[in-house]
């Protein structure tokens, strides 16, 4: 390992820049001519529009333009789309609404767009905005997920009439329900996995802009996929064919999935730009940032694990709703299919699993990816569930999950995935040794001396990451294919620019993808420079999600630095006056074997680019590959979290004492980046067990959407982490990278209630586990033990 | 926000002139609560009166057995007073945990009282403190001033000028906080001073600030958490929001009020 190379702690390239104020985000980027954009949005959750008069709004000081829905339709604009098919079990194809990204007719969740007003100021747009009146005709709404699919629920979008988008299904139902018929011991659990509210520290931006001479839009957009969302702008709303549309997504501030989507804000900014002449700029703020960005989550779950005598795992079945929302969003429909239910056999060896899925509209805002995607909700069942049947079984959690572990590798699961490597009880092992589970009983005892309640949970989660190869994502239904690409420009001095389709928004490529080609050409990193987010720049990519950046993503590198130094020993074969087969190239040289003659990368591109020493007939010049790489399996990182903490029943405060993350990633790039987004992880999924909560009210109100009532996890919340690992090179990708982005997250929800309700003593506490709730369980269990 | 006039008068006399004159303007002291409100556009004054240039009116002293805070003195320079924490610590300790640093370093002793919001802590610690509320008008004690949620004694064009809190002998505030917003949901300020005994509680009350009497009672016997045993508030006229229900409201005041009290007996 070399100190810039694999397996670096490298400081981050890019941090100087951020923690200075010198990155230049969307916000920060000012056009000539800019005007300002106001969305004027439904103060009602469902509602007819009978009518909309912008005349008042037209006549304000300022204002450049007030744009409606039908001033959509009227240019032709398509609507926003769901990228992924889902079908239901009965054959039929998901019901998906009609989309438009200015509502026309209908509103149909409580920030849903109704109108534009574009201004010199953004005060005078606001302005501008009271003046529009819109003449609504107020429908009852639904926000329950139960309530919504009763008969005689109101209707959300006529194609659905019972508000189920779609009924699907996964897994053998016959072998599941044959193998519970045999079971001795079922367990069972209801559960809810709250919604939540991404918030990227950067809220989303747009400005659009239009050049008329050349009939080229410009769109800067806080994204993870750059190129994905012109395709989507091009090909499916119709703004402008994609040679005509360069979408550049500068320094984004943080994304949790949330800005993989393709909104109404940025489609409309684009194609209002042409429209009023301008330059037109929105920023979100915090309200409609809880309002209007995709949300995560929130689905209802009954879930049952049918166990032989002596505790081995022989089916499991699943049934849950999943609520997505008032409109479907990008990626919406595979998040609670084929992102959740093929990680429901965890780190087990399950033969049997059934899993159905209803999909349903409510009167709430967009449901999509959020950290983790379907793999937090599949892992909150199956650690819960797990936990629940050795408990009722009375047998020692650890070892109970051990018993069932997975051994062999590959693993085919009765779910679609095949797990590829892992070593499961590697990570148990570990875990418990660092948090020294052998004295766990005597810290309960001395907390119970204290009037505290202490617990110990477990999570021993899997995710499928590195997504995906195209043809098994195409064979589920997805519009994509989940490939990436890499180009390696070399320059005639030697130092190297990449041109990547993967995004940073906050994992550190510019470092981390600078570490590979350090490691694979021997040059310093402070001579390399990795290029992203520009569709001008970079030829294709599909963006950053589901931790594809270093499997998928570099894996292209890898294969672009190949091209590279392929050619480059041609290039030195010439000017060596050796023939290629000699030609050696290690720790930045090349050399004739056997001989002292060498020359130096950055000598070896300038002969490239000169070509004195070779007919451009047998070579040709220059030195710049570029390479696809379709992964050819997910990859599956692994790991055991486990949560210590402690409860005061007088107040329901839970303190978080212990917390041990044993991860198995694979090949590790950077482990200080790693360790960064372990970090990151676990708070969130700390925040989303014990403090995050969206909550609409009946109306379709939403009462937390700003942070006075919608809890974000602070330091003071959680404890040091004590972070370890275990390695098992991946075999999928040539780089042995598993990945990391989302296993926090995934991990720390169960981890936290496993530990609560192993403190309480009993299972009935929901998330966010707040002092309230906690306290609430805690009476029910001194009310109970009193009882007994 | 919408269009406003900015007006920063020198004296309290002058602000009180151009209030006088025009009754829906707003005073701005540390505008911890107001900014916020016109940026979102809820309130939309025709006026801004601007404190912040009046000299005298911020400051700390001590008179012989009570301290004096001038209206427009910050919370942090309240938290970190020698004065104060010497004086009374529960009262410094009180004022270094309101909010955040921005909000301390913005966020005025007058500008919170005036308010009354129903889970800031200030109220708690004039109330159970038994403080003097001097105005440009009058002198009002705290047991007069607090009427209810947002609601207080002072009149059209009354501006607090400062607020004289008497030294108590044993005093501790103890909060808790909303996991979101870090406001009180119930916080319960205990202090003892002669035979007197004073517990104010915020937060939980639907009416804003309101002293504990049954609490008081108790712990005029014996000021120990052990005479709080087996006394509880009732539930009916608490707060229920998605944070804390009415009960949760009404039994966190017995437990923050012992632990007041354990705090204010331990020092």
């Amino acid at each position: 390992m070399t100190t810039t190379g694999i397996g670096a702690p490298v400081r981050r390239k890019e941090d100087f820049r951020f923690i200075t104020g010198q990155g230049r985000y969307t916000d920060d980027i000012e056009r000539p001519g800019q005007a300002h954009a106001y969305f004027l949005r439904s103060p009602h959750a469902h509602a007819n529009i009978r009518s909309i008069d912008v005349s008042a709004a037209r006549a304000m000081p300022g204002v450049v333009g007030v744009l409606t829905g039908e001033d959509l339709a009227k240019d032709g604009v398509g609507g926003l789309i769901c990228g992924w098919m889902i079908h239901s079990k009965d054959g039929s194809p998901m019901k998906a609404g009609a989309h438009p990204a200015l509502a026309v007719g209908k509103v149909r969740y409580v920030g849903d767009h109704v109108a534009v007003v574009i201004a010199e100021t953004l005060a005078a747009a606001k302005d501008a905005a009271e003046a529009i009146v819109v003449d609504y005709e107020t429908l009852a709404p639904v926000v329950d997920m139960n309530a919504a699919v009763k008969p005689g629920a109101p209707v959300i979008h006529d194609v659905a009439s019972d508000n189920v988008v779609y009924d699907w299904h996964l897994g053998d139902k016959a072998a599941t329900e044959a193998a519970f018929a045999k079971a001795k011991h079922v367990a069972k659990i209801d559960l809810v996995n709250n919604r939540l509210v991404p918030n990227p520290m950067e809220t989303r931006a747009a400005i659009g802009e239009y050049d008329a001479g050349t009939e080229g839009y410009t769109l800067y957009t806080t994204s993870q996929n750059p190129h994905v969302a012109r395709l989507v702008l091009s090909a499916f709303i119709g703004i402008a064919p994609e040679h005509k549309l360069r979408v550049i997504a500068p320094d984004v501030g943080g994304g949790f999935g949330s800005k993989i989507f393709i909104y109404a804000e940025e489609t409309v900014c684009v194609w209002a730009a042409k429209k009023v002449g301008r330059p037109v700029k929105w920023t979100s703020d915090r309200t409609e940032a809880f309002l209007s960005d995709a949300h995560g989550r929130d689905h209802i779950t009954h879930a049952e694990l049918a166990l032989d005598e002596r505790g081995k795992m022989l089916a499991m079945r699943v049934k849950t709703k999943a609520n997505l929302g008032a409109y479907l969003s990008t990626f919406s429909s595979c998040v609670p299919t084929y992102l959740y239910a093929p990680l429901l056999s965890g780190q087990y060896d399950i033969p049997a699993i059934y899993c159905e899925v209803e999909g349903i509209y409510t009167n709430t805002a967009p449901v999509d990816a959020y950290r983790g995607a379907g793999r937090p909700e599949a892992t909150f069942v199956v650690e819960r569930i797990v936990e629940v049947a050795a408990r009722e079984l009375g047998q020692d959690p650890a070892a109970f999950r051990r018993k069932n572990f997975v051994r062999k590798f590959p693993h085919q699961t009765p779910v679609i995935m095949a797990y590829d490597t892992g070593d499961y009880a590697a990570s148990l092992d570990k875990a418990l040794e660092l948090i020294d589970y052998k004295n766990i009983g005597k810290r309960k005892r001395e907390s119970a001396r204290a009037g505290k309640l202490r617990g110990i949970g477990f999570s021993a989660y899997i995710e499928a990451c590195g997504i995906a190869p195209s043809a098994a994502v195409g064979s589920l239904g997805a519009g994509v294919g989940l490939w990436e690409s890499a180009e390696v420009r070399v320059n005639p001095v030697g130092t190297v620019e990449v041109l990547t389709g993967s995004h940073s928004h906050g994992q550190g490529h510019e470092t981390t993808f600078a570490q590979l080609v350090c490691e694979r050409l021997g040059i310093p990193i402070d001579q390399v420079a990795i290029v992203h987010g520009d569709t001008d720049k970079v030829q294709f990519g599909m963006g950053t999600y589901g931790s594809r950046s270093g499997a998928v993503g570099m894996s292209a590198l890898s294969k672009a630095l190949d091209k590279v130094i392929a050619k480059a020993k041609k290039v030195a074969a010439y000017a060596l006056e050796a023939s290629d087969a000699d030609i050696e190239f290690k720790d930045g040289r090349f050399s004739v074997a056997g001989t002292d003659k060498s020359l130096a990368f950055g000598e070896v591109a300038l002969q490239a680019y000169i070509a004195h020493k070779f007919s451009g007939q047998d070579l040709e010049p220059g030195l710049k590959e570029g390479a696809f790489y379709d992964p050819t399996n997910f990859t599956f990182p692994s790991g055991v979290h486990i949560c210590e903490l402690e409860i005061d029943p007088d107040t329901g405060v839970t303190k978080i004492d212990r917390w041990v993350a044993v991860d198995d990633f694979g090949i590790v790039i950077n482990p200080m980046i790693v360790e960064g987004q372990v970090h990151g992880g676990i708070a969130q999924g700390v925040g989303q067990a014990l403090l995050e909560g969206a909550h609409y009210d009946e109306t379709g109100q939403l009462v937390t959407a700003s942070y006075m009532d919608y809890c974000m996890p602070r330091a003071d919340d959680l404890p040091s982490f004590t972070v370890g690992a275990t390695v098992t090179p991946c075999p999928s990708n040539p780089l042995g990278i598993k990945g990391c982005g989302e296993a926090g997250a995934i991990a720390a929800p169960p981890a936290v209630i496993n530990a609560l309700t192993d403190a309480l003593g009993h299972e009935d506490v929901t998330m966010p586990a707040t002092p309230q709730v906690v306290w609430r369980a805690a009476r029910k269990a001194a009310l109970r033990a009193a009882a007994e | 926000m919408y269009a406003f006039t900015y007006q920063r008068p020198k004296t309290v006399r002058q602000a009180a002139g151009l209030i006088a004159k025009n009754v829906d303007a707003k005073l701005l002291a540390g505008g911890q609560t107001l900014l916020p409100t016109m940026k979102q556009r809820l309130a939309s004054p025709p006026a801004v009166i601007d404190l912040a240039k009046i000299e005298g009116l911020a400051g700390i002293e001590r008179k012989g057995r009570t301290v004096v805070i001038g209206a427009m003195t910050k919370h942090a320079d309240v938290g970190t007073s020698a004065i104060v924490r010497e004086a009374i610590p529960a009262l410094a300790a009180l004022a270094e945990n309101i909010g955040d640093p921005a909000v301390r370093n913005r966020g005025t002793i007058g500008g919170s009282v005036a308010n009354n919001d129903p889970s800031a802590d200030y109220p708690a610690a004039c109330l159970a403190l038994g403080a003097t509320i001097v105005t440009n008008k009058r002198k009002i004690a705290a047991d007069d001033f607090f009427q209810g949620m947002f609601t207080t004694a002072l009149e059209e064009g009354e501006i607090i000028v400062k607020i004289a809190f008497p030294l108590p002998s044993k005093a501790a505030y103890a909060k808790f906080p909303n996991p979101a917003s870090r406001y009180a949901m119930v916080g319960v300020f205990a202090a003892k001073r002669g035979s007197e005994v004073r517990l104010a509680v915020t937060g939980a009350s639907s009416d804003g600030v309101f002293r504990w009497t049954a609490g008081e009672e108790a712990l005029r016997g014996r000021f120990s958490p052990k005479s709080l045993e087996g006394l509880s508030v009732p539930a009916d006229g608490m707060i229920s929001d998605i944070h804390g229900s009415a009960d949760y409201r009404a039994h966190l005041v017995g437990v923050m009020a012992k632990r007041a009290v354990t705090t204010a007996i331990g020092k």
